[in-house]
């Protein structure tokens, strides 16, 4: 089984924190393929983990009614894919499907959850990473609905 | 007011505009081209055996008889002033006039004006280059210019957002790009549809994802407003300093030789100090409301 503390450990979400909370971190965490057309994780499901994309690219989506499945968005190599485990009800909003053959380390929230309660201090530094990941998120996710290409928009120039 | 405008930039020799920069020269539609629903590139030849030497970044005023004039950014190849090459989207009544010549059709074209690429400064560096929509047109006279010089740089990454699918400008080229000229291409789009494979999200989001070295990058963007902002935050992020990246700014242009105060930004006039800017000398007056 490969030892995932030195991947864990120079990854950018994960880079800074101590070789011990690394070694907490990849306590809870495994190595894991999706085959294109198969899911990470399901819109409703319980949210028990997340992912850190090594290979490959998922694409988040939401089942919207009469207009189908749509793409939020796509994650791919180097990514971090997957908050609702932080947060109650613990349950995913959206799901993810892999568009190819995708790559991750699978990381088990409860047990991370479990982790962070005994480890305030593990806690609050993932907290921290999490927040950026969620504040870059919300930042994409208001430029987009800005549609900002759109018509009215654009001046004649470009 | 008039001792806080800067003195313009001297202009290279070989993009100064016509003798009489108020004047049109006339020109005649050669071929129209459909780039995607409301967008179309237009060649222009300009009559009497004018060539229209230009700098990448460089924009003419292109006048509709009838109907008027408006500032479109030249999105042709440098190496071939003889052809004048405009791409644009019908949003008003000149562009959408524009959109309906034919070959054979006259047009006003008076021009080269403005700054240009770095591309020379960027020699010997990564080269960034970061388009939203159809702010791709205004760059691609910069990419032919280093893809007829490949050598001169190092990791060229073209960063691409459109609004869907449909919206991708110059799909043939961006393959050719990506395939033969050893570019980084990378497209997303904000909104997909079923069959689309690609990237989805706003074009942000694959700066974090690209390889080059911010250190020695110089990055130049093009796009709305509000994408331009954003990019130089995640451009800063990955620590490409300020100076080194450019932006092309877009306000009302009407004399295109800094005269009539249109385009004015603070103590810059848009179509004589850029459109295209070093963002340390415009960030500010991006994000200022009464500009």
């Amino acid at each position: 089984m490969e030892n995932l503390e030195p991947i864990l450990s120079e990854h950018p979400f994960l880079k800074g924190m101590t070789s011990a909370e690394i070694a907490i971190v990849a306590g809870c965490a495994r190595n894991e393929t999706f085959q294109p057309g198969q899911f990470l994780f399901r819109q409703g499901a319980e949210a028990d983990r997340f992912f850190i994309i090594r290979h490959g690219k998922a694409a988040v989506e939401v089942s919207a009614p009469p207009r189908g499945v749509l793409t939020i968005q796509t994650v791919s190599d180097g990514e971090i894919l997957g908050w609702s485990w932080l947060v109650p009800p613990y349950r995913w909003r959206f799901s993810a499907l892999a568009k190819e053959l995708t790559r991750v380390i699978a990381l088990d929230g409860r047990c991370l959850r479990q982790k962070c309660e005994e480890d305030h201090d593990l806690g609050y530094e993932l907290l921290k990473r999490f927040a950026d990941v969620v504040g870059q998120r919300l930042d994409a996710t208001r430029l987009q609905l800005l549609d900002v290409y759109a018509a009215e928009l654009v001046g004649r120039r470009r | 007011m008039s001792s806080v405008l800067e003195a313009p930039r001297p202009v290279a020799a070989a993009s100064r505009p016509a003798p009489d920069p108020m004047v049109p020269v006339p020109c005649v539609v050669d071929r129209t081209q459909r780039e995607t629903a409301d967008t179309f590139t237009l060649e222009l030849l300009p009559q009497g055996g004018r060539t229209f030497p230009f700098a990448p970044g460089q924009f003419n005023m292109l006048y509709v008889l009838g109907i008027g004039e408006v500032p479109i950014s030249i999105s042709g190849d440098p190496e071939f002033p003889q052809k004048l090459v405009h791409t644009t989207r019908a949003v008003g009544a000149v562009t959408k006039g524009m959109g309906k010549l034919k070959r054979g059709d006259a047009i006003g074209v008076r021009g080269p004006f403005g700054t240009s690429w770095p591309v020379g400064e960027a020699r010997g560096c990564d080269l960034v280059v970061v388009a939203g929509g159809i702010g791709l047109a205004p760059l691609r006279p910069a990419l032919y210019e280093v893809v007829s010089h490949r050598d001169r740089y190092g990791r060229v990454v073209l960063l691409y957002g459109a609004r869907t699918p449909d919206d991708i400008l110059f799909r043939k080229q961006l393959k050719e790009w990506r395939g033969d000229f050893d570019l980084e291409v990378h497209v997303t789009v904000d909104r997909a549809t079923g069959e689309w494979r690609g990237n989805v999200g706003v074009v942000t989001t694959l700066i974090p994802r690209v390889p080059f070295d911010p250190y020695h990058t110089v990055a130049m963007v093009c796009g709305p407003e509000v994408m331009m902002r954003f990019t130089v935050l995640e451009l800063e992020r990955r620590g490409v300093p300020t100076d080194r990246i450019w932006l092309s700014l877009e306000r009302n242009m009407k004399c295109g030789v800094g005269l009539c105060g249109h385009c004015q930004c603070g103590p810059k006039f848009i179509c004589r100090d850029g459109a295209v800017f070093p963002c340390r000398d415009v960030m500010h007056l991006m994000s200022r409301r009464e500009l």
